[in-house]
């Protein structure tokens, strides 16, 4: 029984440039209590994916099912389940980390005490527990990432979607969340998908990578299996593998310059 | 299951008016600041008037005190919206999209707090009035208030709406100004429409805001038999209905 599905699922936008088609057509499966690792190059079509399987974004194609509930028609029951950590976060600067954590508790309809409780233990598990009356706004970037990590995770979502979620974490707070992302499983049976650039984190943590390129699937498996089938041993480094999968490099975005953010873009709307 | 519905509804509308309006209250500068313009107006404006035929019932206070709380909600409401542009770009209203919270919610908590914020301005003005030497029947006041409140309600969803709609602070900015500058001479707001030539007369009806002054002038003499007051009424349901209408639309479709 599988808690994440999706046929086909597509997004194309339209742009005074003409369209863009951002994703098109991702079949995926996810079982229950699994962390799925949703890798590919700059532009591929990530972020976009999450957007729709959490209803921000309505698909242009396709359909997908979340914890069993359709994301057109029953998109309400979606956001019950589901919690969401975007790439480039989202809290509002002027107000102190409780505060945020506590509307947030409210938004998901926790009683209030129940969301003052959960906020504390929040802040306690992503060591905030000292800023809590700290403005969101002064926060160091790291800081603001475990915090809008904490947002995420204020309902106990029985699916968790993380857009990137250590990009900017120092290498201590980064084996912190590996170390809570396992533990919120383990405890809870969350199911997880995330989009990393970190090849390492993705090794770690992940126990099946699902690679993207240009808005489809192009491989999908155990890191071990990805390796043995597409860089020929179950030994080869995941950086050769994605090379091999993809043909051009995952790369913080600075340096993927050449194939990087514009290759996959650029070429979009001309096949679509 | 309806009735649960509509208590999730009023829960989370008071979640997102109380989350705003403590901001407000944060930011209280800004809330006086808002009505430093037509303050400006009550004293530097209102004196030149007292001793001019205006052609219209009642002294000159009675004319130039409703078109300065119309103009107050005018100003104020429609530029509501660019704190939903800048939680826009800030990820804080996706962050909100993504939980279960009532859309009409996110809408109707923002706009209940601009209208608490309105009302309290237009009390303050009413009362800077008082001291300059308006007088006006207490009931015409109130109903000068709601009013208020009504236009209020009716501009901020529409400017939420429109906040929604646009990707930059450089489209929002300008069709609020082009919309805003024509509505506030159209509607009378300064001088009654009463002086205009018969063409700007008869353009100026077709401004929903004509009405709304002229009900809002209407009560402060007392006519509230009148018909300005039965237009100004039935207009005045009319623009919010419509507009909380479709501010609602666009909140509640999906991708917004
Ligand atoms: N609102 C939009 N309008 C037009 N094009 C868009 C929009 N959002 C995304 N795109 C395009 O869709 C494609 C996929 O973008 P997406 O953000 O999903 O990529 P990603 O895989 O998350 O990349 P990254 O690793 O850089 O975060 C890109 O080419 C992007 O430019
Ligand atoms: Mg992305």
């Amino acid at each position: 029984m599988a808690i994440i599905s999706t046929v086909g699922l597509a997004r194309t936008f339209t742009t005074p440039q003409g369209p863009v088609a951002a994703v098109r057509g991702i079949d995926l499966t996810v079982r229950p209590g699994e962390i799925v690792g949703l890798l590919g190059p700059n532009g591929a079509g990530k972020t976009t994916t999450l957007r729709m399987l959490t209803t921000l974004l309505p698909p242009t194609g396709g359909a997908a099912t979340v914890a069993g509930c359709d994301l057109v028609r029953d998109p309400a029951g979606v956001r019950r389940v589901s919690g969401y950590v975007a790439q480039s976060g989202g809290v509002d600067p002027n107000l102190t980390v409780r505060e945020e954590l506590v509307t947030q508790g409210r938004l998901y309809r926790l009683p209030r005490a129940e969301a003052v409780a959960r906020a504390a233990e929040l802040a306690a598990d992503l060591g905030l527990a000292d800023l809590l009356d700290r403005k969101a706004g002064a926060l160091s970037g790291g800081q603001r990432r475990r915090l809008d990590i904490a947002m995420g995770l204020t309902h106990r979502p029985a699916v968790l979607f993380l857009d990137e979620p250590t990009t900017g974490l120092d290498p201590g707070s980064r084996a912190d969340l590996w170390e809570l992302v396992r533990r919120v499983r383990a405890e809870h049976g969350t199911t997880v998908v995330l989009t990393t650039h970190y090849l390492d984190e993705a090794d770690a943590l992940a126990d099946r990578l699902v690679i993207v390129d240009r808005g489809v699937v192009v491989a999908d498996g155990t890191p071990r299996d990805l390796k043995q089938r597409h860089a020929g041993s179950p030994d080869a480094t995941l950086q050769d593998t994605f090379l091999a999968i993809t043909g051009h490099g995952i790369a913080p975005d600075e340096s993927a310059e050449p194939g990087g953010p514009l290759g996959p873009t650029a070429s979009a709307p001309t096949a679509a | 299951m309806a009735t649960a519905a509509l208590s999730a509804l009023c829960s989370d509308t008071a979640l997102i008016f109380s989350r705003y309006a403590r901001q407000t209250l944060r930011s209280r500068f800004q809330m006086l600041f808002g009505i430093l313009m037509p303050l400006l107006y009550l004293l530097f404006f209102g004196p030149l008037l007292t001793d001019l035929p205006l052609g219209s019932k009642g002294d000159s206070w009675q004319v130039l005190v409703p078109g300065l709380l119309l103009q107050l909600g005018l100003f104020g409401a429609s530029f509501a919206g660019f704190a939903v542009l800048i939680e826009k770009q800030s990820g804080v209203l996706e962050r909100m999209r993504v939980t279960p919270v009532s859309r009409l919610a996110l809408l109707l908590g923002r706009v209940l707090r601009d209208a608490a914020v309105f009302v309290f301005q237009a009390v303050l003005l009413v009362l800077a009035a008082l001291v300059m030497g308006l007088r006006a029947p207490v009931g015409g006041v109130l109903i000068g208030l709601a009013f208020v409140a009504l236009l209020t309600v009716s501009l901020a969803s529409l400017s939420y709406a429109l906040a929604l709609k646009v990707n930059t602070p450089q489209e929002f900015g300008p069709t609020i100004n082009a919309l805003t500058m024509p509505a506030m001479l159209l509607s009378g707001l300064m001088l009654p429409m009463t002086l205009a030539p018969g063409w700007l007369d008869v353009l100026s009806h077709l401004i929903p805001f004509r009405y709304l002054v002229d009900a809002v002038r209407a009560a402060f003499v007392g006519d509230f038999a009148s018909a300005h007051m039965l237009y100004g009424t039935l207009v005045g349901a009319a623009l919010s209905v419509v507009a909380v209408t479709i501010g609602t639309r666009v909140f509640t479709s999906a991708g917004a």
